[in-house]
């Protein structure tokens, strides 16, 4: 009986990665086998030009360099809020406080909102201040819809931070600042682990750019300006009737996904190299 | 005019009158003192002069307030928002708790070594160098000279040398706790607070360790808290011994181990609870 247990449970365990594994390299393996042979130089190289959506000459680089532009600023920005709100909770609010737990359900509720609904709140935003869709107005919902994934995540990390490191740093005669400085060191994994699933949720959200950072042909040059982006790319290209503007729509989205990857192999070397703990 | 001798409160050896910045009072000298945590009366009235250049050995059963006490030399009740400390506890005739008093300059005069060795995320050189560095200690060459220095104080140069720059966490527990020795010696303190500072360590590495207390003894005030009736016997030359937050019997080892003038103390060492 015990072994039909334990042979239904290694059944479940390997049968689950099998599958999940399985699509995930089947929507890889579409979009390589849809988006390769569109894939030029050209592609990712030039600003559409006219009648690119209709199969016409042209690339994707508005979009490239628009999602570029978006997250980069999105993850400066949210890194800058959330890593000092984790400080917070962890190391000036006492752990099992009230406010933190209060806080920490907050940002769990955040977590799950839709993106739809951070782009329509950074739209109402924008409507107040008088903002047209724009760059800012992009990194603006982007950061909305980041920072709890980001705080979250650091958070799980600086929970396990033993309260003898700060003891540690503090008897040694260091102030609030130094001690912080050190606990940041200690949280560089979390810390990377956390921009980078904040890189992979921002840079693919479609919803929450549509009304914020708006589309255009171009590359911006100021935050004003609006911007394309590749989820966007790949949807206006996947609605077309034009089948070849509907494999540049897979070329687009293989770009998205050589970003995403890219991005994530540096962070983790970075953050190898960084923190001398873990090697 | 300050007192001319050291307060001689009953049961007491008369401490060195006169600690090594010249002041009157004994090196460490807590008065009155009383914690709270919550509404709970943790220390109960503590009086201690502990003197300088010795080891003085805080004993005691579990609960009864040894670390609490020894946490509230280098001020690390601070951060706690339950805590309420009452009374006075001076260090080099400074009154720790003054309202003026600053925290991070009392904390450098003491190196604190805890129960299980926390290392800093760093290397080993720059775990060894980082008190002086963020004290304003600059310069590759003397910092290097200082982690050399301190390193070999606590034996572990040879052990290290040629590997200064791999992480600190890549030492064994009682590598690391010699480390953290090493670390707060670098910061040129004048006590060292061990809060059972070998209880999570080998046999070995804590002979080493209690062997490194008493070789340097002669520059620093040593206090320690320990679980370890039998190390208190081999390294301590002041006792106190602690019950239920109340201070019960303070003195020299011989006295209080040989001749104990209280009969909580005397059950205690002879067995009779732990």
């Amino acid at each position: 009986m015990k072994k039909l247990e334990e042979k239904i449970f290694k059944f479940l365990m390997i049968g689950s990665t099998v599958l999940i594994l399985s699509v995930l390299l089947y929507i890889l393996y579409v979009i390589m086998k849809k988006g390769l042979p569109s894939l030029s130089w050209d592609m990712i190289s030039k600003i559409p030009s006219g009648g690119f959506y209709l199969g016409k000459e042209g690339g994707i680089l508005n979009a490239i360099m628009g999602s570029l532009y978006l997250i980069s600023f999105s993850v400066i920005i949210s890194l800058m809020i959330s890593v000092p709100v984790v400080m917070y909770l962890n190391f000036t609010l006492r752990r099992k406080s009230r406010l933190a737990a209060f806080a920490r359900l907050t940002f769990d509720v955040l977590f799950g909102i839709p993106s739809i609904v951070y782009g329509a709140f950074g739209f109402t935003l924008m409507i107040y201040f008088g903002l047209q869709a724009s760059l800012l107005g992009g990194i603006i919902a982007i950061s909305l819809l980041i920072i709890p994934v980001m705080i979250r995540s650091i958070d799980e990390v600086a929970i396990l931070i033993p309260n003898d490191l700060v003891e540690a740093t503090k008897s040694l005669g260091a102030t609030n600042y130094e001690t912080i400085k050190v606990i940041t060191r200690q949280l560089l994994p979390g810390i990377s682990t956390a921009v980078l699933l904040s890189i992979g949720r921002g840079i693919g959200d479609a919803a929450t750019v549509l009304f914020t950072a708006g589309y255009t042909d171009s590359i911006p040059t100021s935050l004003t300006q609006p911007t394309a982006s590749l989820p966007l790319a790949i949807f206006f290209q996947l609605s077309s009737p034009v089948e070849e503007v509907q494999n540049r729509a897979y070329a687009a989205a293989l770009v998205l996904t050589i970003i995403i990857l890219t991005l994530s192999f540096a962070a983790r070397y970075f953050s190898r190299r960084l923190s001398k703990n873990k090697i | 005019m300050e007192l001319m001798t050291a307060p001689s409160i009953a049961e007491q050896p008369t401490p060195k009158a006169k600690s090594s910045s010249g002041c009157l009072r004994p090196h460490i000298e807590v008065e009155n003192l009383n914690l709270y945590i919550q509404n709970n009366h943790i220390l109960k009235n503590i009086n201690l002069a502990i003197p300088d250049k010795s080891i003085t050995c805080i004993i005691g059963p579990s609960g009864c307030g040894k670390t609490t006490l020894l946490r509230t030399f280098n001020r690390l009740h601070d951060d706690s928002v339950d805590v309420k400390i009452t009374g006075r506890l001076f260090v080099d005739c400074e009154d720790i708790y003054a309202k003026d008093a600053e925290v991070t300059h009392i904390r450098k005069k003491m190196g604190l070594l805890a129960q299980r060795p926390c290392s800093l995320p760093m290397s080993i050189i720059d775990n060894v160098v980082y008190g002086p560095r963020i004290h304003g200690v600059r310069g590759k060459r003397k910092l290097y000279a200082i982690a050399r220095h301190q390193l070999n104080a606590v034996g572990l140069w040879e052990e290290v040398k040629d590997r200064l720059k791999s992480p600190a966490s890549k030492l064994s527990i009682g590598q690391q706790q010699r480390l953290c020795l090493a670390r707060g010696l670098a910061v040129e303190p004048e006590i060292i607070l061990g809060d059972e500072a070998t209880s999570a360590l080998d046999p070995i590495s804590s002979k080493t360790i209690e062997e490194l207390f008493v070789s340097i003894k002669d520059k620093y005030t040593i206090v320690l808290v320990t679980h370890t009736l039998r190390q208190a016997k081999r390294i301590a030359d002041y006792v106190a011994f602690m019950y239920m937050g109340e201070l019960i019997e303070f003195g020299t080892a011989d006295q209080v181990f040989n001749h104990p003038k209280h009969k909580l103390t005397k059950e205690y060492i002879s067995g009779g609870f732990s």
